[in-house]
C-alpha cells in the first residue's frame, strides 16, 4: 500500500508542471530568503570565510538584490555547486539567480531556458604556467598538457585556440576546480587555463603565487554576468537594474559612505536613483528608495571592484585603462539611465 | 436410453466465456496484454509530460544535437577523436573508454582476486594473515577515497617529464602518464594474424580430440601443453619468417612532453589500480568461500581414489566450487562497470564524465543524454548477466 502511495506521489510530481514564470519575486518574498547560486569558493568573486560567510564581487550582487527586496543584504542562502551543474540547478528552480563568473553566450542564453541579465565584468581567457617552465607565450604550449574545467567556455576556447594555431594538446579535465588546481600545482599539467580574472583569483591562494606567471595572450572574450531563468522578465529586470543602479551610483559619485547625504541631493539624476524623485522601484516591485539600501549596505560598482578584486587586494586586477573602467574613464562599464 | 437435454445457445456461450476466464493460459495472456498496454501508456504519458515541462522551462529537447560539433578536447580516446567532432562521436568515445576501464579492471581484479583468495586458504599463516589484512583494509575503505589517494598520492607525485623514469624498452613513467611503445602494423601483418588464428583453432581442435579420446579409451594426452606449444611456437616462427611485420613506435621527449607510442594518462592508472585492488578483495572472498564450500568428504574421497593433487583440484574441487563462485562473481563484474563511473572524480573521460557531465553541460540536452547513458549501462548489465547466466547453467549440478 505504502509503495502504491509513493509511486502515486512520484507520478503526481512528474505530472505537475511547475509554474516558474513571473513568480520569482513573490516566491522569494514569501520564503524570506534569496537562493543565490555561486561556484566553488574562489577568492575575490565568491570567497568563503572560515566562519561560513561568503564575500566577493559576485556575492555582492546577490547581497544587492537581497537588500533591494528585503532592506537587508544578508537574507541570502548561497548555493555552491560545480560549474558543470550550474545551469541545471538554475533551470530547475533550485536557485533564484546565479552570480558566478559565468560567460554570456548564445547557446546558454537561447537553449538552456536561461536569461543573462547584464555584464558585471569583461574578461578574456588566459594561461597560467609555472615561472620556471621558461614558457613565455601561449604559442609555446604545442604538445602541452593543459588543465581545464569541464562544462565551461574555457574548454571550448582552448580547443578552438589550439586548432586555429595548428597545435596539439592533451586536456586534463575536472568539474571540480580544486582537484584541477591541485593537479596543476603538482605538475600534472603544463598550464592551467581559465578566465584571466579566475587565474588571478586562484593564483592569489597558491602557496607561492610568485612562482606562476600569466602568459600575455588573451584568447577569447568572456563577458561575465548574473543569470536568471527565462520567462520571468520582471525578475530579470530587478536583478539587472540593481546592477545598473550600482554602476550609475559610481558614475554619479554616490557611495556607501555618502549615500545618506546624497539622499537629499537636488541633482535630479541622483534624486531619481535614490527614489526621492519619481518611482523606479514601483516597476520593479520594490520600494522607491531601494537603491539607498543597496548602496548603503553593499556599495557602488567601483567600491565592490576595489574591495574585492582591485589593485590593492591579493587578487590585484588593476582597473584603470581596462574594459572594466567606467565609460567616462575609457572603459565600457556603462548603464542605461535611471529615468 | 435417456437423452441429454440440449444446452441452450446462451448457456453454451457463457460456458465458453467462463471456461476462457478459468483457463490459465488465456488468463495470463490477457493480463500480459493489459500490463503491456499500461507500460506503453505510461511511457507515452511520461514522454509527453517531459516534453511539455521542457517547453515550459524553455529548454531545448530532442536528439538533433547529436550531429552538432561538440567543440571540446578529450584527454584520452581509444577511437580517433578530434576537436570539432560531433556529440555522437563523444558518446562513442565515452562508451569505449568506459568499456576499456571495465575490461582491464575485471581482468586484473580476477587474477589478483584468485591469488589472494588462494593465499587466504594457505596453511602458511604469514601468507594467510597478509592476504587477510589486505582484504580487510582495502575492502573497508571507500572506493572514491582510494581512487583519489592513488591519483594524488602516487601518480601526480611522479617525476615531471624532464626527470621521467625511463624503464627499458621505451616504457616511460612520469606525472603526465605512462608511455609505452605503440605497435605499428606493416606489410604481412594480416597474413600473420591469419596464421595465429589457424594455430589457435588447431590447438582447440587438439584439445577437443584429446578430451574425446580420454572418454573413449581412457588414454590421456598432454593436450594443454602441446596446444600451448602450437599457439606460441607457430606464430613466433611465422613472425620471424615474415620479417617482423610489426614495428614499434617509441615514445620520445619532444618539447613539453613525450610523443609517440601509447600514452596512458595518470587518471586511468589511478582508476585501474584502485578499482582492481578494491574489487579483487571481494573476488578473493568469493573464491575462498567457494572453495571452502566443497565438503571435506569430497577431498577425502578423492584421496581414497589416489587422485593426484592437481586432478583433485581441477576435477573435484573446482567444478563444485564454481557453482558457488559464479553468481556473486557476476555481480562483482557488474559492480566494476558501474563503479568505473567514479572516474569523474579524477577526470578520466569515461562515459559519465565526458557525456553525462561535459556534453550535458555544453549542450543543455539533459533528457536525451541521461536516457542514452542509462540505456548503455542497462545494456551492459543485461548482457554481462546473460553471458554469465549461460555459463552458470552449464556448471550447475546435473542430475543424472
Ligand atoms: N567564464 C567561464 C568559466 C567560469 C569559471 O571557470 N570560473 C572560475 C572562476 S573565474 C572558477 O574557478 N570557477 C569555479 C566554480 O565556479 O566552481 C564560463 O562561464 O564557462
Amino acid at each position: 500500500m505504502k509503495r502504491i502511495l509513493l509511486t502515486g506521489a512520484a507520478l503526481a510530481a512528474l505530472n505537475a508542471t511547475p509554474v516558474f514564470a513571473q513568480e520569482t519575486l513573490a516566491t522569494v518574498e514569501e520564503r524570506g530568503i534569496l537562493n543565490c547560486q555561486v561556484g566553488l569558493p574562489t577568492p575575490g568573486f565568491y570567497a568563503l570565510a572560515e566562519d561560513g560567510t561568503w564575500s566577493g564581487m559576485d556575492v555582492d550582487l546577490c547581497r544587492g538584490v537581497s537588500a533591494a527586496i528585503f532592506g537587508d543584504p544578508d537574507k541570502v542562502e548561497y548555493q555552491s555547486v560545480t560549474s558543470a551543474v550550474r545551469f541545471t540547478a538554475l533551470a530547475n528552480a533550485e536557485s533564484d539567480m546565479l552570480s558566478r563568473t559565468t560567460t554570456w553566450t548564445a547557446v546558454r542564453d537561447t537553449q538552456l531556458g536561461l536569461d543573462f541579465t547584464t555584464v558585471n565584468f569583461y574578461d578574456g581567457q588566459g594561461f597560467l604556467v609555472p615561472a620556471d617552465s621558461g614558457i613565455t607565450s601561449a604559442l609555446e604550449l604545442d604538445g602541452g598538457v593543459i588543465c581545464v574545467l569541464t562544462g565551461t567556455t574555457t574548454e571550448l576556447n582552448l580547443a578552438d585556440y589550439f586548432r586555429a594555431n595548428e597545435m596539439s594538446f592533451t586536456p586534463v579535465t575536472n568539474e571540480n576546480v580544486n582537484v584541477l588546481v591541485e593537479t596543476y600545482l603538482g605538475g600534472g599539467c603544463d598550464a592551467y587555463t581559465n578566465d584571466k580574472s579566475g587565474l588571478a583569483a586562484r593564483r592569489s591562494a597558491f602557496p607561492s603565487p610568485d612562482e606562476h606567471i600569466l602568459l600575455p595572450e588573451t584568447v577569447s572574450k568572456e563577458p561575465l554576468g548574473p543569470v536568471v531563468r527565462q520567462g520571468d522578465d520582471a525578475w530579470a529586470n530587478l536583478v539587472r537594474w540593481v546592477i545598473f543602479g550600482m554602476i550609475n551610483a559610481e558614475e554619479l559619485g554616490v557611495s556607501s559612505e555618502n549615500v545618506d547625504e546624497m539622499a537629499t541631493s537636488t541633482d535630479p539624476n541622483i534624486a531619481r536613483l535614490l527614489g526621492s524623485e519619481g518611482n523606479i522601484g514601483e516597476g520593479l516591485g520594490v520600494k522607491p528608495t531601494f537603491m539607498i539600501d543597496v548602496i548603503k549596505m553593499v556599495g557602488n560598482y567601483g567600491e565592490l571592484y576595489e574591495k574585492h578584486i582591485g589593485a590593492n587586494t591579493p587578487i590585484g586586477i588593476p582597473r584603470e585603462g581596462t574594459l572594466n573602467a567606467l565609460w567616462t574613464e575609457g572603459g565600457i562599464i556603462y548603464a542605461p539611465p535611471f529615468r | 436410453m435417456t437423452s441429454i437435454p440440449e444446452l441452450s445457445d446462451k448457456t453454451k456461450q457463457r460456458g465458453k466465456l467462463s471456461r476462457a476466464i478459468y483457463d490459465a493460459r488465456i488468463r495470463s495472456a490477457i493480463i500480459q496484454a493489459l500490463t503491456l498496454f499500461t507500460v506503453v501508456a505510461l511511457l507515452f504519458w511520461l514522454t509527453r509530460n517531459t516534453m511539455i515541462n521542457l517547453q515550459a522551462r524553455n529548454l531545448s529537447a530532442g536528439f538533433g544535437f547529436l550531429d552538432v560539433s561538440a567543440g571540446f578536447g578529450i584527454g584520452f580516446t581509444l577511437i580517433p577523436y578530434k576537436e570539432g567532432d560531433t556529440y555522437l562521436r563523444v558518446f562513442a568515445v565515452g562508451i569505449m573508454n568506459t568499456l576499456l576501464v571495465a575490461v582491464v579492471a575485471i581482468a586484473l581484479s580476477t587474477v589478483f582476486g584468485v591469488l589472494v583468495g588462494l593465499a587466504r586458504l594457505s596453511t602458511n599463516w604469514i601468507i594467510a594473515a597478509v592476504a587477510r589484512s589486505y582484504v580487510e583494509i582495502i575492502r573497508n575503505t571507500p572506493l572514491l577515497l582510494q581512487i583519489i589517494a592513488w591519483y594524488f598520492g602516487v601518480f601526480n607525485l611522479l617525476p615531471r617529464p624532464r626527470q621521467s623514469m625511463e624503464i627499458t624498452g621505451g616504457f616511460v613513467l612520469n606525472n603526465r602518464g605512462f608511455y609505452l611503445p605503440g605497435p605499428v602494423v606493416e606489410a604481412g601483418f594480416t597474413l600473420w594474424l591469419g596464421i595465429l588464428a589457424v594455430s589457435v583453432i588447431g590447438a582447440i581442435a587438439l584439445y577437443i580430440w584429446a578430451a574425446r579420446r580420454l572418454e573413449r579409451t581412457g588414454q590421456s594426452f598432454p593436450a594443454i601443453l602441446t596446444g600451448l606449444g602450437i599457439v606460441i611456437l607457430v606464430p613466433l616462427l611465422a613472425f620471424l619468417v615474415l620479417g617482423s611485420p610489426l614495428s614499434w613506435d617509441m615514445p620520445e621527449l619532444k618539447g613539453l612532453n613525450y610523443v609517440g607510442g601509447i600514452t596512458v594518462p595518470p587518471s586511468f592508472c589511478a582508476l585501474i589500480v584502485a578499482l582492481s585492488a578494491y574489487t579483487s578483495c571481494f573476488i578473493a572472498e568469493i573464491i575462498r568461500s567457494g572453495i571452502q564450500s566443497v565438503s571435506k568428504g569430497q577431498l577425502e574421497a578423492a584421496g581414497a581414489l589416489n587422485l593426484p593433487a592437481n586432478w583433485t583440484l581441477r576435477r573435484v574441487v573446482m567444478p563444485q566450487a564454481m557453482r558457488v563462485i559464479i553468481p556473486p562473481l557476476i555481480s562483482q563484474y557488474l559492480n566494476v562497470t558501474k563503479n568505473s563511473s567514479l572516474a569523474i572524480a579524477i577526470g578520466f573521460p569515461d562515459l559519465v564524465s565526458v557525456w553525462m557531465n561535459t556534453s550535458l553541460n555544453q549542450s543543455g540536452r539533459a533528457i536525451p543524454i541521461v536516457a542514452m547513458t542509462m540505456g548503455f549501462y542497462c545494456a551492459v548489465s543485461l548482457s554481462v548477466s546473460a553471458v554469465m547466466n549461460i555459463y552458470n547453467k552449464r556448471v550447475q549440478l546435473k542430475e543424472r
